[in-house]
């Protein structure tokens, strides 16, 4: 089976690093109690709202809220992707002028099938890459292909890439908030 | 093993859950589904790991804390040494050896930077070995679906 995996937001957002918002407590007691997961209930909003002691209405407009502010990137199922056979994880990294930073990260995130793309400072004279981007697939051959397509959608913007694949994780958990 | 009803919530469900009273219940509708039957597929797909969440996924830099990459060289014949000293911080979400002179990359994240700054310098004098600093200065979003 060949890769295919496509973008399910086609607008392309850039964040600045300090664009933190103000959380307040009842937003913060909603991560807490749903960034596990939401119950697995048929009112899932409500069984969260008797946890915080809020009403099934506000824990849903707070939500709504979030996903509006991007707080929320989205909600849903999370597919481990080693189990669905994505493999073969690749950390692109890609050296294109500073000028060119935008462009090239807007022409890669218009691929659709990089997971993230970040720009992040050069460490010279050994390490002159400054857009990362991430890909997934079932084997090298596929990961390859999918780096040589970033490549063709930079073109002259790409003064030189490598790819990182990972042999071997030695820890995995999420970025947690504490109560 | 997965069969094709699996596939579709995958496929579907990737975003878009609704935020409504009996979200279950509409988003089966679409995938031809009755609620029980979406909840107990999405709890058999959890425990098979499949899955490795069902929720609402959160920004995490939205919310005043700070996370970083860091790359650090380490010889070969001290790997899983400095792998365990690195794992032992709480602060550390991800750890990935790499193909690389840069064989160890790892994800920092606190509430604070100060404290981020602390946990690097603490690796640094733990390991002797220099830990480079890779921040992100802008990320470019995107909507990621892995097609099942």
């Amino acid at each position: 089976m060949t890769q295919h995996l496509d973008s399910i937001d086609s607008a392309i957002t850039v964040d600045s690093i300090d664009s933190a918002i103000t959380v307040d407590s009842i937003d913060r007691a909603i991560i807490v109690a749903t960034q596990d997961g939401l119950p697995l209930v048929a009112r899932p909003y409500d069984a969260v709202a008797e946890q915080v002691g809020i009403s099934a209405v506000e824990v849903r407009a707070r939500m709504r809220a979030m996903v509006e502010a991007g707080s929320i990137r989205r909600i849903g199922v999370v597919p481990n992707h080693y189990a669905l056979g994505y493999g073969w994880n690749g950390m692109s990294v890609w050296d294109v002028a500073d000028d060119d930073v935008m462009a090239a990260g807007a022409a890669m995130t218009a691929l659709g099938f990089i997971s993230h793309c970040y720009q992040r400072p050069r460490l010279p004279p050994h390490w002159p890459y400054n857009l990362f981007a991430m890909v997934h697939a079932r084997d090298h051959g596929a990961a390859q292909v999918l780096v040589e397509r970033i490549a063709l959608a930079l073109g002259g913007m790409n003064r030189g890439h490598r790819v990182l694949y990972s042999t071997r994780i030695l820890k995995k958990t999420g970025l947690r908030l504490t109560g | 093993m997965m069969d094709d009803t699996d596939r579709a919530i995958i496929n579907a469900l990737q975003g878009g859950f609704p935020i409504s009273e009996t979200p279950f219940a509409e988003a089966g509708l679409a995938l031809g589904l009755s609620e029980d039957e979406l909840i107990s597929r999405i709890a058999a797909l959890r425990q098979s790991g499949v899955l490795s969440r069902f929720g609402p996924l959160y920004n995490a830099d939205r919310f005043g804390g700070h996370n970083t990459l860091v790359a650090m060289a380490v010889p070969v014949d001290r790997f899983d040494q400095v792998a365990a000293q690195v794992n032992a911080f709480a602060e550390v979400a991800h750890n990935y050896q790499r193909d690389h002179h840069f064989n160890m990359w790892f994800v920092v994240a606190a509430d604070s930077r100060a404290r981020v700054e602390q946990v690097l310098t603490e690796v640094q004098a733990m390991t002797g070995l220099p830990v480079h600093d890779m921040p992100k200065l802008t990320e470019f979003h995107i909507g990621l679906k892995f097609e099942a």
